[in-house]
């Protein structure tokens, strides 16, 4: 049974106070059974068993060739046994195999391959930077301390990037704050109004995706640096990170909008809505974690951006909390001085500094993953437990108002000397917005009480 | 009477259309849509500066030499006003043109895998990395590709230009094969290394669009293919890369247009060389955007001005292949819906 079915046959208590009550419908539509999905082939037994077997062979034929024989070197041994694996695989498959099968195999094995590879890169990026940063990201005053009085020989337990960190904080900071707002409204402007020249801004945004970040940086540099400051500082790195940004933001939060439904929109225009509350009511609140997703994302890639800030924000290893003057070095750029340095300690700072950056992108991501998995229109059940709560909330209020409708009403009749019951119409809009102090704007007064309470009492 | 049926007109209904809602503003409305199309005008105002401001900033340097000569000098030595874009147009497409050949089979593979190789979990999970590849900072790569991966490739390069070496382009000037000596220096930070580590850039972009495009192949087609008998790689050939072209183009070129803005990856891995080059094992590469880092700080205003041409040239090549990119994506996205 389904949270919507739990809230719809227990209503909350009956209060006898009130004539006639709000019911929710239930709900007599038993569920979809779930889509079967098409049938799926499996692999057979015996594929399963030759590639094994070839993953086997390969391997020791690999060891054979480095360790055994030592006619290639070691550091081939991977490409040497992946290579007779392809071989052996083939041919074990053509031995009991049409052509056409065997092709199958043979490229099925490409294709995996080919995915072992992307995710395996990934992880040797990811274990190769962590592993050469740990040596400096195992003192504590790496993270508490900027690199003031810390001379190229003085060990890891001195100096830090504190500067750094407090650089890019301030920078994304404002970058956020200029591009969330412009990001989002450009987004809804290109889904909600459109037209031709909402056709021309997607266009354009969409190639500005990939907008060289060198090229940002120049624009700031020369719009920015050259033109008005003359000095380089933490704001002028926060306007080039916002130029790469923009169309991140734009572009994604542009997908997500284009997911909500339609019928969604046209509800709310049924209920009298204008285009601007559909839009704040309706399609926003809809996509919320969508959006959130977006600017996560957006964020993760502004803060790894080394190319824009290396032009604009300058280089300094002193703690400077004012982005507006003088040079502010972010995280990126920190760690690519560091590097550049003959020092091995800096070197190793360097390491650690991308390695914290690294670990920033990937707590971010991992966030984005976690609020935007739904998508556009669904609720998860602590979503729809918060809605009903609200519905319970709302209730007494639209039935005070009914009840003092009804009261309203009666008195009419009697000022009328009407009989009861005689004249059974809906009070017209003017009376209602008399009475209701709140925004309900219509109630419809049943007709005949007895007959509207059996139907609703549903076994 | 009769009944009348009414009029059908079926060439009029193939093309269905959502209704058409009528709406009717309130002052409100009319605030809330000038506002969100100011919005549009301000980013097409900040787009549009970025390269008003690039053009006029880098005019001054390009016409104290002449556009021909600016487009062919191959040295960068603005103080003696001999600099040009040739070589590291050249080296920037050359480097480009390795990063592509190598992420274009990775991401066609991995794409393939995704949609139709691996179920459940492992697809998820595998777009999920892709994207994450996507958002690893470029200084992180560019380390990664200095400190790791060159000092293990260079072995590679060595055994290409030994067994290969007689393609010029394999070529690697001043290294005696024969020499026992393991001597991997001139194989150092040559434009094959920086291609690879641009290539694994480039892969994230390249695998989720052409990833799209895959799962918009019609299922009917392929349930069609599987039916008359056709393993997963006949399914593949015959339905999904022939409704996938689009996505496989319009992905790689929009791949070719981020290997060709890369910057801080390519300038910690090269030496740079300003002549027009061919040996793509050899030390020594350029690009405009890691001259771009490389010059930036030791430039007076005149060498500043040849940069922002330089940028300049950079942001126009960038975005003809973006532009070009989207359009194919665009058309390719129409008409292959999938019928369920």
């Amino acid at each position: 049974m389904s949270l919507i079915d739990e809230i719809a046959v227990r209503p909350s208590a009956p209060d006898s106070s009130v004539p006639n009550r709000t019911h929710l419908p239930l709900l007599d539509k038993a569920e979809a059974d779930p889509d079967e999905g098409r049938i799926r082939l499996g692999a057979a037994r015996q594929r399963s068993l030759v590639l094994a077997g070839a993953a086997l062979g390969a391997l020791a034929m690999g060891l054979l060739l480095t360790v055994g024989i030592g006619v290639i070197p070691l550091g081939w041994l991977f490409a040497v046994s992946f290579f007779w694996f392809l071989v052996l695989y083939t041919a074990l498959v053509a031995l009991r195999e049409p052509l056409p099968v065997v092709r199958d195999g043979f490229v099925t094995v490409l294709l995996c391959s080919a995915g072992v590879a992307v995710v395996g890169t990934l992880a040797l990026v990811v274990f190769f930077t962590f592993a050469r940063g740990q040596d400096a990201l195992g003192h504590i005053n790496f993270f508490t301390r900027d690199m003031t009085g810390t001379g190229p020989l003085s060990g890891l337990d001195d100096g830090g990037i504190l500067h750094a960190l407090v650089g890019t904080l301030e920078q994304i900071a404002i970058a956020l704050v200029m591009t969330i707002p412009l990001g989002l409204t450009t987004a809804v402007f290109l889904n909600e109004v459109g037209g031709k020249f909402a056709r021309i801004v997607r266009t354009v945004v969409e190639a500005m995706t990939a907008l060289p970040s060198v090229v940002a940086g120049l624009f700031i540099y020369a719009a920015v640096i050259m033109a008005v400051t003359r000095q380089t500082n933490g704001f002028a790195a926060s306007l080039a990170i916002t130029v790469l940004m923009l169309p991140i933001m734009i572009r994604s939060a542009d997908v997500v909008l284009r997911l909500v439904p339609g019928n969604l929109r046209e509800a709310g225009l049924a209920l009298g809505a204008g285009q601007w509350s559909v839009v704040w009511y309706v399609v926003l609140p809809t996509v919320r974690s969508g959006l959130a997703t977006g600017v996560i994302l957006a964020t993760a890639h502004g803060i790894g951006e080394t190319a824009p800030v290396l032009l604009t924000s300058g280089f300094t290893g002193v703690m400077n909390v004012n982005p507006f003057s003088g040079p502010q070095t972010p995280l990126p750029l920190a760690a690519l001085d560091l590097v550049r340095s003959p020092v091995p300690q800096m070197v190793s700072r360097g390491f650690a500094t991308a390695a914290f950056l690294l670990l920033v992108v990937l707590v971010l991501f991992i966030i984005a993953r976690l609020i935007g998995g739904q998508e556009a229109g669904k609720t998860t059940d602590g979503q729809l437990r918060l809605m009903a709560a609200q519905s319970r909330r709302d209730l007494p209020r639209i039935e005070e108002n009914y009840r003092r409708l009804l009261e309203q009403r009666n008195r009419d009749l009697d000022a009328a000397d009407i009989p009861d019951g005689a004249d059974a119409d809906i009070p017209d809009g003017s009376a209602v917005s008399r009475n209701a102090t709140t925004n309900v704007t219509a109630v419809p007064i049943p007709q005949d009480r007895a007959s509207n309470t059996t139907m609703q009492e549903k076994p | 009477m009769s009944t009348y049926l009414p009029e059908y007109h079926p060439e009029q209904e193939t093309e269905a259309t959502a209704r058409p809602l009528t709406y009717r503003f309130e002052p409100k409305d009319y605030v809330f849509r000038s506002i969100t199309r100011s919005g549009g005008i301000i980013v097409l105002v900040v787009m549009a500066m970025v390269g008003i401001f690039l053009a006029s900033n880098g005019i001054s340097a390009i016409n104290e030499v002449g556009l021909w000569k600016f487009l062919t000098t191959q040295n960068w030595a603005p103080e003696s006003n001999d600099f040009g874009i040739a070589a590291v147009l050249w080296g920037t497409v050359q480097i480009a043109l390795v990063a592509l050949l190598v992420a274009m089979p990775l991401s066609l593979g991995t794409s393939l895998f995704i949609t139709e190789v691996a179920r459940g979990w492992v697809q998820r999970t595998l777009t999920s990395l892709i994207d994450l590849l996507a958002a690893v900072p470029s200084v992180v790569f560019g380390l990664w590709g200095a400190y790791m991966l060159q000092p293990n490739i260079v072995d590679f390069s060595k055994w290409i230009s030994v067994w290969f070496g007689w393609i010029p382009m394999f070529q690697v000037e001043g290294v005696d094969p024969a020499s026992p000596l393991r001597d991997t220096v001139p194989f150092t930070a040559s434009t094959f290394i920086a291609g690879l580590v641009v290539a694994m850039m480039i892969v994230p972009i390249q695998t989720s669009i052409m990833t799209e495009s895959f799962r918009r192949a019609p299922i009917g087609e392929r349930e069609g293919a599987f039916a008359l008998g056709a393993t997963r790689w006949g399914m593949i050939r015959t339905v999904v890369l022939p409704f996938g072209q689009g996505g496989i183009i319009g992905g790689t070129m929009l791949g070719l247009g981020r290997a060709l803005g890369e910057t801080i990856a390519i300038y910690l891995i090269i030496s740079p060389v300003f002549e027009i080059k061919f040996h793509i094992l050899e030390k020594g590469a350029n690009s405009i955007a890691a001259m771009i880092a490389l010059k930036y700080s030791e430039s007076n205003e005149f060498a500043m001005s040849a940069l922002m041409a330089a940028g300049f040239a950079l942001f126009i090549v960038t975005m003809l292949v973006n532009f070009t990119a989207s359009a194919i994506i665009a058309r390719s996205r129409s008409g292959a819906e999938s019928e369920g």
